[in-house]
């Protein structure tokens, strides 16, 4: 029995993706972790990983063709009988043969495709889908009349837009923000991009993907905001003195030492690092820092560094570089973008002071870090220059309090004043 | 550590072409040579640390950290780099004093 591949989700503000090219033909064996083909996104082009171990079977689109998220894409066969890896792969993902990456798996289902299997799910009387095409996506996707009225109007799939109503429901809003003005643009030309524009996402389809993710933010997730500044100074001079004995190539951005010292603080305090589910919190198994990086001439995205926590300095530098390098050039992976489980955000040197950052749903905390600064502070009851950055920390009110999140600033700053120790 | 006797052009070419290649979107820019490239073609850390690293491997020479605001611009930068492959003339590795971390 063939398994099908389904557009994978990256995260809350996708809605849709555009098949640029296979990256395996029809009879091609596969391994767990390969990419299967690449998808232009607002987030560019990215690559989309296969599971599991399977041979590459029929594409079910063509090149070019947009489809929703949880859309068919291309069947999968088996591995041969004999092959031992093939059965344990299946049995451990029954009716869902393919998803991005391993971890990524359950924050796909449950966010982008609601499963209608959750309490609060089923407690919803929104009405079933009429969609033409009896896709499981189309199947399980609940609108409001309004909303659904609006998507035939404007002409967006209902399954390609992110319900924030109750149990995943679309709301007219939802359509509102995913459709953006009457006829956008972007929602309507299914062109192939060419090798050309390959890597450079679309800015306004990612400003919408933006605007829809982060209003879902501010109307579901009550934010509270706390603020720390921490001396620099120690940290700053350790990496000057570290940096000065290397080659460009082997040098650390004081940025490579936040992620850390976040990942590191994260381990004890599980509540910020995780995810919302339906209300529910549910802790992260691992520690994936979502860096916030900027894209040249507009928008963002903010893809995981995994187990950051477990990764020396030298390595977690070598990733943030690639991870920039690819959100220049292209070629970010699905599972980058897809399983962050906490955010960090610095401003770097040519900022401001602070940085209050949205959290990105399901995420439940966003860490920023504002641009270090000389600033008078006190030490031992003399007033001295030091190099100080404002940390900041947003997180979810339903899942964490105020007080947990101070303590969580004062050990980082504790943290920052032992940079060997990182 | 210094490469064969390059002219001022030569430099110049090579550090736009490395800076393309970071900021592909560049290509489409004519750079002035005094524009501060940090401010005003928005190069962050990462981007500039890139940069001086492609330098670094394409010229052979050493940049180090607290010579960055010497190549604040591609006008300045060539400058720099210029004097840094004269064998006779070598960056001295901490040629002054910045104050960007006192003590």
């Amino acid at each position: 029995m063939s398994n099908v591949f389904h557009m994978p989700s990256l995260g809350a503000d996708m809605e849709a993706g555009t098949l640029i090219e296979w990256t395996k033909q029809p009879g091609e064996p596969l391994k767990k972790g390969d990419t299967i083909a690449v998808i232009e996104t607002q987030k560019g082009a990215i690559e989309v990983e296969v599971f599991h171990d399977a041979v590459m079977g029929r594409p079910l689109i063509d090149i070019g063709e947009k489809v929703p998220v949880g859309a068919p894409m291309a069947e999968l066969e088996p591995l041969e009988p004999d092959t031992p890896s093939a059965r344990p792969a299946e049995t451990r993902a029954p009716g869902k043969a393919a998803t991005v990456a391993g971890r990524q798996g359950e924050q796909q289902t449950s966010e982008a495709r609601p499963q209608p299997s959750t309490a609060s799910e089923a407690a919803a009387p929104a009405p079933q889908s009429q969609a033409p095409e009896p896709t499981a996506a189309a199947e399980r996707h609940r609108a409001s009349p309004a909303a659904r009225r609006l998507a035939e109007q404007r002409g967006v799939e209902l399954t390609a837009i992110e319900g924030t109503g109750p149990g995943g429901a679309v709301t007219l809003a939802d359509v509102k923000a995913a459709s953006g003005q009457p006829q956008p643009a972007p929602q309507q030309k299914p062109k192939p991009n060419s090798k050309r524009t390959q890597g450079k996402p679309d800015l306004a389809a990612m400003r919408q993907a933006i605007a829809a993710a982060m209003s879902r933010s501010k109307r579901e997730i009550p934010h509270y905001y706390l603020a720390h500044d921490i001396d620099l100074t120690s940290a700053a001079d350790w990496l000057t003195r570290r940096n000065a004995e290397r080659p460009p190539d082997k040098r650390l951005l004081l940025g490579v030492l936040f992620i850390k010292a976040v990942a590191l603080t994260l381990r004890d305090f599980q509540e910020l690092n995780g995810f919302d589910r339906d209300g529910r919190f549910e802790a992260a198994e691992a520690i994936h820092v979502g860096t916030a990086t900027a894209i040249r001439g507009g928008g963002l995205v903010a893809p995981a560094i995994h187990d950051a926590d477990q990764l020396h300095l030298d390595a977690l530098m070598a990733r943030l570089r690639d991870l920039v390098a690819r959100v220049r050039r292209g070629g970010l992976k699905a599972s980058e973008l897809s399983d962050p489980t906490v955010t960090v955000s610095s401003l770097g040197e040519r900022g401001v002071d602070r940085l209050y950052g949205v959290i990105y749903p399901p995420q439940v905390a966003i860490i920023g870090f504002g641009s270090p600064r000389t600033r008078p502070w006190v030490v031992d009851g003399d007033v001295q220059p030091r190099s100080v950055v404002t940390a900041t920390l947003a997180a979810d009110h339903r899942h964490s309090d105020g007080h947990r999140g101070a303590l969580f600033l004062a050990r980082l700053a504790a943290r920052l004043q032992e940079p060997d120790a990182l | 550590m210094t490469t064969n006797a390059t002219s001022p052009e030569e430099i110049r070419a090579i550090a736009l072409e490395e800076l393309i290649r970071i900021a592909p979107d560049l290509a489409d820019e004519t750079i002035p040579p005094e524009a501060d490239l940090r401010e005003d073609y928005d190069l962050d850390s990462m981007d500039f640390l890139n940069w001086v690293t492609a330098l670094h491997e394409r010229l052979g020479i050493d940049i180090p950290e607290l010579d960055y605001p010497k190549l604040a611009s591609l006008g300045a930068a060539a400058d720099y780099l210029h004097r840094a492959t004269q064998p006779h003339k070598s960056a001295s590795r901490f040629p002054c004093s910045h104050d960007q971390y006192p003590t």
